[in-house]
């Protein structure tokens, strides 16, 4: 059985992606990934603070590049131009590791994404050489446009980010994965293991989430549960769902060979 | 006539460079690398990345890029994030 996610020609035997935001400290951070068992996490790039305590533990310590395939994402960005030069930073910083997870925001309300720059990031980014993974709407013909301009994922959100509404739109989901080739991965919404589930079900290839296991009363328990709903999810979808039917046309044990009614039907 | 005070005072100008590393302000004497700088703000040894005015340093030339009156520098780690 193909259990396997590939993405930009690697293989990862876990279908989910971590964010290493919003943990109490590296410690859970590094506990709550451990317990989901995924392999990608995704990490910000900020401004150091200057004249902090050198001795700060930092999240490279926590989770070290080399047992673990950092994804660096432009959270934050509202222009392709900032997304780039955040990117750029990003593969200096890592030693030239070029799969990143573009964003581009469209508002700080929504943290809904800015599709025509992220289309122009995307182009820039591709030209420049980085495999991008791709956080969009869940719009088919711009999910095929990322496509076309070579990205290697394509993330649309299922709700808003951080929002945990879960996967508003079955729908577009559906279709976007039908528009593309590349590996889909429901990026922002998720709320809890059943949104998980829906999602792959659904036959996405993968899951990325950071609020609803961070903001969870226990994280490290909900990563674990989080780990079982995606590949719950994926096997059923493989597994092929039984078609829905209004009325129990046909009941699970035999028609026939029951025993003698204790009582005759009214005549 | 007090020509060397007024020459004094401007030699050390010359000497100091204004530049703004992550949005502050930093007054700083020149010459002055890369290198230096990530010294002068007690970062050596860190994992960082640093654009200068808009460009990439990579870690390969910090010991030879200048750092110059007027330079923005951007100097950036890995954190949490979705």
């Amino acid at each position: 059985m193909n259990h396997s996610l590939v993405i930009a020609g690697k293989a990862y035997g876990s279908r989910l992606l971590i964010g290493t935001g919003k943990y109490q400290d590296f410690a859970q951070t590094r506990a709550a990934v451990e317990a989901s068992g995924a392999e990608i996490v995704t990490v910000a790039i900020r401004r150091t603070n200057i004249g902090q305590n050198a001795n700060e533990p930092s999240l490279l310590e926590a989770l070290p590049p080399s047992q673990f395939t950092y994804l660096p994402n432009t959270a934050g960005c509202y222009s392709a131009e900032d997304a780039v030069r955040t990117l750029r930073l990003a593969r200096e910083l890592l030693d030239g590791h070029d799969l990143v997870k573009l964003e581009v925001l469209g508002d700080p309300h929504t943290l809904y994404p800015n599709m025509p720059e992220t289309l122009a990031a995307t182009k820039q980014l591709v030209k420049d050489g980085f495999k991008v993974m791709v956080y969009c709407s869940d719009d088919p013909i711009q999910a095929k446009m990322l496509e076309d301009f070579g990205c290697v994922a394509i993330m649309p959100l299922a709700s808003l980010i951080g929002s945990g509404m879960g996967i508003l739109n079955p729908w577009n989901v559906q279709l976007v994965i039908d528009a593309v080739k590349l590996p889909v991965i429901v990026d922002a919404g998720v709320g809890t293991a059943s949104d998980a589930a829906i999602a792959m079900e659904l036959g996405c290839d993968g899951v990325l989430m950071n609020t609803a296991v961070a903001a969870a009363k226990d994280p490290v328990m909900m990563a674990r549960a989080m780990k079982k709903a995606v590949e719950a999810g994926r096997e059923a979808f493989l597994a092929g769902r039984m078609p829905k039917k209004l009325y129990t046309a046909a009941p699970s044990s035999p028609v026939d060979g029951k025993i003698a009614p204790t009582r005759s039907k009214a005549a | 006539m007090n020509y060397t005070r007024g020459l004094g005072a401007s030699v050390s100008l010359l000497l100091m460079i204004q530049v703004i590393v992550n949005g502050s302000t930093h007054r700083l004497e020149q010459p002055l690398d890369v290198a230096a700088l990530i010294g002068r703000l007690a970062l050596t040894g860190k994992r960082v990345a640093v654009e200068r005015n808009g460009e990439i340093v990579p870690k390969s030339a910090h010991g030879s890029t200048l750092v110059a009156d007027g330079d923005r520098l951007e100097i950036v780690v890995a954190v949490g994030g979705g």
